[in-house]
């Protein structure tokens, strides 16, 4: 790094090498007016507005000072009278097409803020003929093109920070106009809606449609700012809650480490739930006289058809003594608890404390099982953590990316942008996946191979590295065990053969192979359609040896990386939401550590395993489990086999629901205790990466509803533990005694830093993003290379069902559609249920976009619209398990695997039929 | 939560209407459209730069851009509908038309730039619009067709029509050819005959050095004719100091009104420009060498094409291959980043500078530009010496150039001349005087960026820098334009900001909203002066390229010198 030295207004400073005028003025205290430059992550400066103009001696012309970079001696003025009076110029040209300062799109903007700065609130220069007319097209946001100022930040924000790439700068010359794909409505473009253009314009021509009235006019004032974290995905974006009446006026992305400001529109726009009517906001108790008929769901609208309110005493009274009544008449095995994974890590550890002590069992388990359980009994089976090598964004770092079984764009879309960034800054991005998705247009290979076959793909491109002697053999003989195990099994997979059972060519298999392995450094994420799979392990198990024996692991930009889904699943499971595992992924069965723990909790504990979802559901239906304590979770929708779940759920005598609405799962209720949402309230979440980040209350908690803490507490006292946690901040050093991973972690050190990641030993020294640097968290520090065997679906299709049916999820809904129904923008955008079908396949069968079919498997049938989309392989029929209306998991396997305990989601045989015309609503 | 038969019955579901729901967001790709693309691009490269290459077929295919047929490319080309779009879009020979709509059957573009307006384009342009209104036949004004010679001008389908009326105009959509005419030219065998590309093979077989060339271009003084000015032999020079690989780019975009001098080159001596583009690509070791071509010279495109087989077949371009970009109808593509954006299949917005294109040029490849007058005249060059040229000026200037003269002189045309000639020469000496019945005013003295000058200054040598530069003005391209007394030179003025604003990329706002503001307060009746200078200033100063920069000119000279036409 050179230093560079000129004189800014003749004094003599420093700029670092890169450094532009602009920002050294800046450091210097000289703001210079910019509208096109926005200096924050991934903002390329553009020098188009012509705002920033300063003068350097010598150079014919003005320069634009946020491009302009000072070279040795240079003599910058930014306060000569020319500079000033271009810059003034560019403001009055503007602020001639503007609306009227009076009646400005928005007054706040920065556009405005400018403009009052250098005094120019009118101009003498005559305004254009014709202005764009407002778009109201779209329900999250505002267009107002008189506003714009054709300063290219949207089309920045769109293409290059998000990589969504709606947005354009159509025509030209003084034609020039922001456009959506071809100037469509934006409520009719290819726009996600992730609200980045919104963040970024900075004039109020695009603006969130929650704060603009009737004229197009915005009221951005608000009260206070709270920086917080996005409740939706295990990316763990940080938001900022702009704050108005105790209300949410609209979200920002705030500079997290995972997201750099960027948002989803989920993130973004989905944060009504909260305030919908449908808020329960007083305890409930189940009326005597409503019986529990599985197929039978209430309507959310009115809870008080079938429970009448109660208070909290007595609705924890009720809670309470129902559970302990179970566990004193039919032992305490015949209870278990579904912790959740939305909640944060404080609220999940009392959970499984509760369940292990107040229960006296480890039935406790959430929603991992249902995503990524197969992959953390891969990873800890082989490299003795359950959690990602690297964060994600180090795959700017990375030659080579593999994405597998993964849909990021729709499912991880902050994510997804990083992946865009480093596919276009050369990285070489191979997608696979039996569906094709957004991201195959940045992709140097896409390879939608056949479904279920993950195992026979992966051997293939192992046996092609291994023939070919790609593997790192150093890295192999000092950091991993098993290869020649392995090197035996993959001579059953050349790539030759398995062409016939995946579907990729040969020499696609070869140039993946030599891809990956040659890379000097290559990245593996993946998601669901690895993990739900009855192969789910072995699926894992091949990724890991995959890495293992290329030496692909323990440097920047390589690794494995399992794309965690919920806000807080990382969290949940390390908090030891899970019925093997105490916290921090100690064994139940390792005594030393339960000695420990039942020393600090002053309780016996289970040195049994307890059961997992799956078998809990079972449970609930053989009668062995007979009382419930279910918190934000809602396994009547998200359960395969939904129908024999209801039956399960049904056939409880005690069930205790925490949640914030009336949730399928809630209709099987005894008692609802209404609990607060994720704006209400305080803690720490961890995220996909192992960052642990602090989520901040920024709303008060609506009517009679509770802090989840606090209701845990209460039923904890009421199965007779001692207890008296009033904050998260009561409940962490508590945790962390349990985690030496988080042991240099401390509340208040969260408070202020936002986000640490672990592992971290001290408190004064940032945690590791990158581990397995130096071997392994196994016994002998060694990684441990499973072979896999080819072991086909359990369901495959027949004559009587031919077709293939696979879960999965929608950008604008999360899961079981809970909170995003609730959410008008997200319910806007995706207002039906839809199965998503190949139009040639559709076309064949005579059935049209927008027909109603009838799905249906062994389990069960289906009612549902059909969507025509060409990214779903033929033969196959994709299903969002999102809507109550038509829930896919009455049709999904219950199958699972045999290690990670997670049923089949992605794959079963399922036949469609479509329903006589009569059926059909004319939607002319 | 909605209800699914609400949402349906309300029937307001957007674009597909009622079934937005039933798709996957946006457009949707229609099968029959995607097929005629793909059977159009069937064997052609997909690559990101082919865009506009792709847009051409396209467009000559179905006379227009259908959406879909756009929705389809975007598809097959894996690029993002937006960027397809603001390309089309971007460039006046694309028609971008609804789905529904049909193309019009035959398109005239009447030049209405400065000197075709003079000769009456306006009146000619509104005759055609009468006539041939609701025939399926689209009359356009168009810029500068680089053949002010024969003012005025148009074009029907491909075909230019010189001395344009109503009679030719009707005379050819009679006869229904709209394809290019070509004229007789030295064509490969007499350039051959003649001693062509002996010189070449001299490089080829190693019998001189590039630095040999470079140290003879560097002697003559030969500068860019294109505009700029700037010493050829230490472009080149500066080319191969840059780390390989190198490209390089002819610039054969001429789009300055007034300007007609490189389609004279290629029109009459395509090898003269093909044997030195080989040249320098020897000497800058590029490999692949670009012929930006602009659209409005089709029978260009096809002598060019003729002419560069026929010396693939020779073995002549084994070191360098050489590839026609077509431009689409954008004169800032003349500006040379804007023409390597273009080439890369983007819209023609200039670079920032610097990078300068020699060390950051093409696809970020260090790329040696020149323009097509440039590279025409090395062949004559290497063969008779540095000297045989730079003797050639006049008033200080050094060796000759192409000026492009029009207006109202008697004998308009390409004028060989040299360089540092004044117009007042100019006139008497090759243009055969001022017409009968004018009397000579003032004059363009380089295209419309280059200022406009007042009679009483016609004794200034036409040369880069010096005293035109003291009058602020310039000779750029050579495009000299004579006005007489006939003229108006507010009208003169508002035809060129008019030209301007239509021509600006938009990609800065001094330029993009400041044409758009002088046109509209030059068209009242009195000018503001305060506000005209501001205007001024800020454009100068503060455009990113020459087109804003200069823009200014012909109203600070109308300002300075033709107060009378203004009061």
């Amino acid at each position: 790094m050179k230093d560079i030295n000129f004189i800014l207004n003749s004094k003599k400073v420093t700029a670092k090498e890169g450094e532009t005028i602009w920002q050294v003025a800046k450091r210097h205290g000289d703001l210079i007016p910019h509208l096109c430059y926005e200096p924050k992550p991934g903002y390329r400066p553009d020098g188009n507005c012509r705002a920033c103009m300063v003068e350097v001696e010598g150079e014919r012309v003005l320069v634009a000072s946020c491009i302009g970079k000072p070279t040795e001696g240079m003599k910058v003025n930014t306060k000569s009278n020319r500079a000033a009076l271009s810059r003034k110029l560019v403001f009055e040209l503007l602020v001639a097409d503007q609306p009227k300062r009076s009646v400005a799109r928005d007054k706040n903007s920065k556009f405005w803020i400018w403009a009052d700065k250098l005094n120019v609130d009118k101009s003498r220069f005559p305004k254009k003929t014709s202005l764009p007319e407002p778009d109201t097209s779209h329900s999250a946001m505002e267009v107002n093109l008189d506003a714009c100022i054709h300063c290219n930040l949207c089309v920045r924000a769109c293409r290059e920070v998000q990589v969504n790439d709606v947005i354009g700068m159509a025509n030209r010359g003084s034609n020039a106009k922001i456009v959506f794909d071809f100037d469509d409505p934006m409520g009719d473009s290819t726009c996600v809606a992730c609200g980045e253009c919104v963040q970024a314009c900075p004039t109020g021509a695009l603006m969130p449609a929650s704060v603009m009235n009737e004229k197009h006019i915005s009221d951005t004032k608000v009260d206070k700012k709270v920086e917080s974290l996005c409740p939706y995905c295990g990316v763990g974006c940080q938001i900022t809650y702009n704050i108005k009446d105790d209300k949410i006026a609209w979200i920002d992305g705030a500079d997290g480490p995972a997201n750099h400001n960027r948002l989803c529109v989920k993130g973004r726009f989905g944060y009504d739930y909260v305030t919908n009517p449908e808020r329960l906001t007083e305890p409930l108790i189940r009326k005597t006289n409503v019986s529990k008929d599985p197929t039978k769901i209430f309507d959310p609208k009115n809870p008080l058809k079938y429970f009448r309110e109660a208070s909290w005493k007595e609705a924890l009274d009720f809670a309470g003594s129902g559970l302990k009544k179970i566990r004193e008449t039919h032992g305490s095995n015949s209870l278990a608890g579904f912790g959740s994974a939305k909640g944060s890590n404080e609220e999940a550890y009392l959970f499984q404390k509760l369940v292990r002590t107040g229960f006296g069992n480890n039935n406790v388990d959430h929603c991992t099982r249902l995503c990524h359980a197969s992959s953390v009994a891969a990873l800890l089976e082989t490299i003795g953590s359950g959690a990602v090598s690297n964060p994600f964004y180090d795959c700017e770092n990375s030659d080579v990316i593999i994405i597998i079984g993964a849909n990021p764009t729709e499912n991880h879309p902050v994510a997804a942008t990083f992946f865009k960034n480093a596919a276009k800054n050369g990285s070489k991005l191979i997608v696979i996946d039996p569906r094709k998705s957004s991201l195959n247009k940045y992709a140097f290979k896409n390879l939608n191979f056949r479904p279920g076959t993950d195992v026979a793909l992966l051997n293939s491109i192992m046996n092609v590295i291994i023939e070919e002697k790609l593997y790192d053999q150093q890295y192999i003989k000092g950091y991993t065990e098993g290869f020649e195990e392995l090197k035996e099994n993959v001579k059953k997979f050349p790539p030759e053969k398995m062409e016939k059972v995946t579907s990729i060519q040969a020499e696609t298999v070869k140039t993946i192979a030599r891809t990956y392995a040659k890379a000097k450094s290559a990245i593996i994420f993946w998601g669901m359609g690895i993990s739900q799979h009855v192969h789910g392990t072995d699926n894992a198990r091949a990724l890991i040896a995959l890495s293992l024996i290329c030496g692909q692991i323990g440097r920047p930009g390589t690794g494995l990386h399992p794309l965690r889904g919920q806000n807080n699943v990382q969290g949940a499971s390390d908090a030891g939401l899970i019925p093997m595992m105490f916290p921090d992924y100690f064994s139940v069965s390792d005594g030393k550590n339960r000695k420990k723990l039942e020393k600090l909790w002053k309780s016996n504990l289970d040195p049994e395993p307890g059961l997992t979802i799956v078998e809990i559901m079972y449970g609930m239906i053989d009668g062995s489990i007979k009382g419930m304590y279910i918190m934000g979770e809602n396994p009547a929708m998200s359960d395969p086999d939904t129908k024999h779940a209801r039956e399960g759920l049904a056939k409880l005598e005690h069930l205790v629901v925490q949640d914030l609405f009336l949730t399928e799962t809630a209709t099987f209720a005894d008692v609802i205790l209404p609990s607060s949402a994720a704006p209400e309230k305080d803690g720490s979440f961890t995220n996909t990466n192992r960052q642990v980040q602090m989520g901040r209350k920024a709303i008060p908690l609506p009517g009679n509803t509770k802090q989840d803490l606090w209701i845990i507490n209460e039923i904890g006292k009421r199965l007779g533990l001692e207890w008296n946690y009033k904050y998260p901040k009561d409940v962490f050093p508590e945790m962390a005694e349990t985690m030496p991973s988080i042991k240099g972690m401390t509340w208040e050190r969260l408070e202020k830093e936002s986000s640490v990641v672990y592992p971290v030993k001290d408190v004064n020294k940032p945690g590791e993003e990158v581990i397995f640097s130096n071997g392994f968290d196994t016994k002998n520090k060694r990684g441990k290379i499973v072979p896999t065997k080819l072991i086909p679906p359990n369901e495959v299709p027949n004559n009587k069902f031919p077709m293939i049916l696979m879960t999965g999820r929608l950008l604008e809904h999360w899961h079981t559609g809970s909170m995003t129904r609730r959410s008008k923008v997200l319910d806007a955008i995706e207002p039906i249920a839809t199965a998503h079908f190949n139009p040639k396949q559709l076309k064949k069968q005579g059935i049209d976009a927008g027909d109603k079919v009838k799905i249906e498997t062994r389990r069960g049938k289906v009612e549902v619209r059909v969507r025509l989309d060409r990214n779903v392989p033929n033969n196959v029929i994709f299903f969002p398990f999102t809507f109550k209306e038509a829930p896919a998991n009455v049709l999904t396997n219950p199958e699972l695997d045999p290690f990670g305990k997670i049923p089949e989601f992605k794959y079963c045989a399922a036949k469609m039929k479509k329903l006589d015309k009569s059926s059909s609503i004319s939607y002319k | 939560m909605s209800n699914e038969i609400e949402i349906l019955k309300k029937g307001d579901l957007g674009r597909k209407k009622e079934k937005k729901v039933f798709f996957p967001k946006g457009r949707i790709i229609d099968d029959k459209a995607e097929k005629e693309i793909l059977l159009l691009l069937k064997n052609k490269s997909k690559a990101r730069d082919m865009l506009i290459e792709n847009l051409h077929l396209i467009q000559d295919k179905f006379k227009c851009l259908h959406a879909e047929h756009l929705t389809a490319l975007a598809t097959i080309m894996k690029m993002p509908l937006a960027e397809v779009y603001e390309v089309a879009s971007f460039y006046a020979h694309f028609d971008i038309i609804d789905d529904d709509t049909k193309p019009a059957g035959i398109t005239i573009r009447v030049c209405d730039t400065v000197t075709c307006e003079m000769m009456g384009a306006k009146k000619l342009l509104n005759n055609l619009k009468k006539k041939y209104k609701n025939k399926n036949i689209r009359v356009l004004p168009a810029p500068c067709m680089g053949r002010c010679d024969t003012a005025p001008v148009l074009e029907i389908g491909h075909r230019h029509v010189d001395y344009a009326d109503k009679e030719k105009v009707e005379e050819i959509i009679n006869k229904k050819d709209f394809s290019p005419k070509i004229n007789k030219y030295v064509d490969f065998n007499t350039y051959r005959k003649n001693g062509g590309y002996n010189f070449l093979k001299k490089c080829l077989s190693n019998k001189i050095s590039p630095n040999q060339i470079i140290k003879t271009i560097e002697d003559s003084n030969l500068k860019g004719l294109g505009g700029a000015g700037f010493p050829t032999g230490l472009k080149w020079k500066l080319t191969r100091k840059e780390p390989a690989p190198r490209l390089m780019a002819v610039n054969a975009d001429e789009g300055e009104p007034g300007t007609f001098k490189d389609r004279f080159c290629m029109e009459t001596d395509p090898h003269r420009l093909l044997e030195g583009t080989l040249i320098a690509a020897w000497v800058v070791e590029a490999k692949i060498c670009y012929i930006y071509l602009r659209d409005e010279y089709p029978f260009i495109n096809k002598i060019l094409k003729t002419e560069i087989e026929k010396i693939e077949k020779e073995g002549l371009t084994k070191h360098c291959k050489l590839i026609i970009r077509r431009g689409a109808g954008a004169y800032i593509c003349g500006e040379e980043s804007a023409m390597l954006e273009s080439i890369e299949g983007k819209r023609g917005y200039p670079r920032h500078k610097p990078p300068f294109p020699v060390q950051e040029g093409l696809f970020g490849k260090p790329t040696l530009c020149n323009c097509v007058e440039t590279l025409f005249w090395i062949r004559d060059i290497l063969e008779k010496g540095a000297k045989w040229f730079s003797n050639f000026g006049k008033n200080g200037g050094s060796g000759f150039r192409f000026y492009s003269v029009s207006g109202r002189v008697n004998d308009p045309g390409i004028k060989k001349a040299p360089s540092g000639i004044t117009v007042q020469e100019l006139i008497d000496e090759y243009c055969g005087g001022i017409q009968k019945g004018h009397t000579f005013k003032g004059y363009l003295p380089g295209g419309a960026s280059g200022g406009i000058l007042p009679f009483s200054l016609a004794n200034i040598p036409l040369d880069f820098g010096k005293e035109l530069d003291k009058k602020g003005c310039f000779v750029g391209s050579g495009a000299i334009v004579i006005f007489s007394n006939q003229d108006s030179m507010k009208d003169i003025a508002i035809n060129l900001l008019k030209f301007f604003e239509d021509e600006s990329c938009g990609q800065c706002t001094p330029c993009r909203v400041g044409t758009e503001k002088a046109v509209k307060l030059l068209k009242n009746k009195k000018w503001d002066k305060k506000l005209l200078d501001d205007l001024s200033k800020v454009m100068i100063d503060s455009s990113i390229c020459g087109l804003g920069q200069a823009a200014p000119n012909p109203i600070n000279c109308v300002l300075k010198y033709f107060q009378n036409d203004i009061n």
